[in-house]
């Protein structure tokens, strides 16, 4: 399985997780875990997805949904799992 | 399952600790080009370099997206120029073309700097060794991206000391053919003993001659992440600071593992080595004095500086050959001084002087970086300078290197601006108390003693 990370950084408005989930349904990508805190009023989510089943580049994900956060005023990125296991596992 | 904490931690970690990837340096090596004729020289280098490295820069900023993180420069390293051309370059003239070759191909690829403009000459100069040497300021004239070094000692063969003298005399004549940039050349050449083949930073990296035909190495760095970790444990001991900067050295390494490797793969070139060191840049929190001030030194400079550079150096080493299967090239801390405000301020505010540098540097992992001294320094106290540093290297076995920039028409007091990864730097004082009665000797100092391990 390949897992990707996104997180959600950004001010609350309604339907933030909506909007992703709707992009991550229509690409066929799986969300394995989500958790989100909301601190000072600033949202902030980490979702883990599985990406088997998605068909195009890596970046082109990451750019596509960092573009659904800009227009709602908050920044999403997306890395893929590695990164935090390599740093964070022996 | 990776929590939600960790994955916070890492992008702060990049997000406000510029934590990056600091360079992937493809080595090519360029020993299979050699030929007698200069334009057919000239054209397979090119060739090669366009056919290996062609799709670095994309390679790059794919995994840049992949993993989130910056890949700051991307590089080449080439084996010693003055190897490569001896065949065909008989004049310094000839090789200067070749510098021109690599120049172009740098464009071409869109990478920021192409190293191994370089001779080798631990021991001795060939004919082709002393051209290139003699063509360096005009070849760090005529091109924007090419950078040079020479090795001039080992800890085995002892250190030359023509070639300390002479480049002396290449220093300030490559400072007074940039003087109308500021003798920017100067940041371009380094002098070395001890080079390593395999180092991935500029201006010293070359692809040496025990190396394979291509390979990725990486260099990995994140002073601000050191810092950051170190602000939370003030007032601790020096154990949980020790495990502190270890803990986080190898995590900031892991992740040059991880591009390394995808890197490698993505380049269909053999992985080669992560260099761990703690490469400092002008951006504010990016800065290795700042982490050696958050340890308890009210400025870099003072009594306790070489000390607490030291357990630096030390701990991230420690942290990092855990963390990659391969550790190799410079791997510490660098401490240039233009490149680091916290070295800046600690030089504007007196505190840190060429020769308290100077001992920093038997500690720390490379030698006096990026220092502007007056412009009217003689050449002959420049090769002193490089003789000391040389001597360091030589005896405590280990990497030294000088990159010092003597700015023409400049003196102490006034600043300099090498502009974006270089930074800016006040100019420093030199003693101006003569050594050219030693360094005119001609000869070379032998190897020391325990080089005699056999």
């Amino acid at each position: 399985m390949k897992k990707a990370i996104i997180t959600v950084v950004g001010k609350d408005t309604v339907g933030i997780i909506a909007a992703i989930c709707t992009y991550l349904a229509e690409n066929k990508v799986n969300i394995l875990d989500i958790s989100q805190t909301i601190v000072d009023g600033y949202f902030n989510m980490m979702m883990v997805v599985d990406i088997s089943n998605f068909s195009k580049q890596f970046s082109d994900m990451a750019d596509e949904l960092s573009a659904v956060g800009e227009g709602r005023g908050v920044v999403v990125h997306c890395q893929s799992e590695e990164i935090f296991e390599k740093m964070h596992r022996i | 399952m990776i929590d939600h904490r960790e994955v916070l931690e890492t992008n702060d970690m990049i997000r406000k600790e510029n934590l990056d990837v600091r360079t992937i340096t493809l080595g090519i090596s360029l020993l299979d080009c050699c030929d007698s004729d200069l334009a057919k020289l000239n054209e397979k280098i090119y060739n090669k370099l366009i056919s290996y490295a062609g799709n670095l820069v994309a390679v790059g900023q794919n995994i840049e997206k992949m993993y989130g993180i910056p890949i700051v420069n991307k590089r080449i390293s080439v084996t010693p120029i003055a190897m490569v051309g001896g065949c065909a370059c008989k004049t310094p003239e000839d090789f200067v073309t070749i510098a021109q070759t690599l120049d172009r191909a740098a464009q071409t690829l869109g990478i920021n700097f192409i190293g191994g403009y370089s001779a080798v000459i631990s021991k001795g100069m060939t004919t082709a060794d002393r051209n290139l040497m003699l063509s360096i300021p005009e070849a760090l004239a005529v091109t924007e991206r090419v950078c040079s070094s020479v090795n001039i000692g080992s800890t085995k063969t002892g250190i030359d000391m023509d070639g300390v003298k002479l480049m002396g005399e290449i220093v300030k004549k490559t400072a007074q053919r940039t003087a109308d940039r500021d003798s920017l050349g100067c940041a371009k050449l380094v002098v070395l003993c001890n080079a390593p083949d395999d180092n991935p930073f500029m201006a010293g990296a070359f692809h040496g001659v025990s190396e394979g035909d291509a390979v990725v190495n990486v260099g990995v760095s994140g002073p601000g992440v050191v810092k950051t970790a170190l602000e939370k444990i003030k007032g601790e001991s020096f154990e949980v600071l020790c495990e502190t900067i270890k803990k986080t050295a190898f995590k900031v390494t892991r992740v040059g593992q991880l591009v390394a490797r995808e890197a490698a793969k993505q380049l269909g070139v053999p992985f080669g080595i992560v260099d761990l060191s703690l490469a400092p840049t002008p951006a504010i929190g990016d800065s290795v004095a700042e982490i050696l001030m958050e340890m308890g030194l009210e400025s870099v400079g003072g009594p306790g500086t070489t000390a607490a550079l030291a357990l630096l150096n030390d701990q991230v080493k420690k942290g990092g050959v855990m963390a990659s299967s391969y550790v190799g090239g410079l791997s510490g801390a660098f401490i240039p001084v233009s490149e680091d405000q916290g070295m800046i301020d600690a030089v504007n505010c007196g505190a840190l002087t060429i020769e308290k540098l100077e001992a920093m540097t038997c500690v720390c992992s490379v030698g006096l970086d990026m220092i502007a001294i007056p412009g009217d320094t003689e050449a002959t106290t420049i090769s002193g300078i490089i003789a000391d540093e040389a001597a360091i290297g030589m005896i405590n076995a280990k990497t030294t290197a000088v990159r010092i920039i003597p700015v023409i028409g400049k003196g102490v007091g006034e600043t300099v601006e090498f502009g974006g990864l270089l930074g800016y730097a006040p100019i420093m004082p030199v003693r101006t108390v003569s050594c050219a009665d030693f360094v005119n000797r001609g000869g070379r100092i032998p190897a020391p003693i325990h080089s005699f391990k056999n």
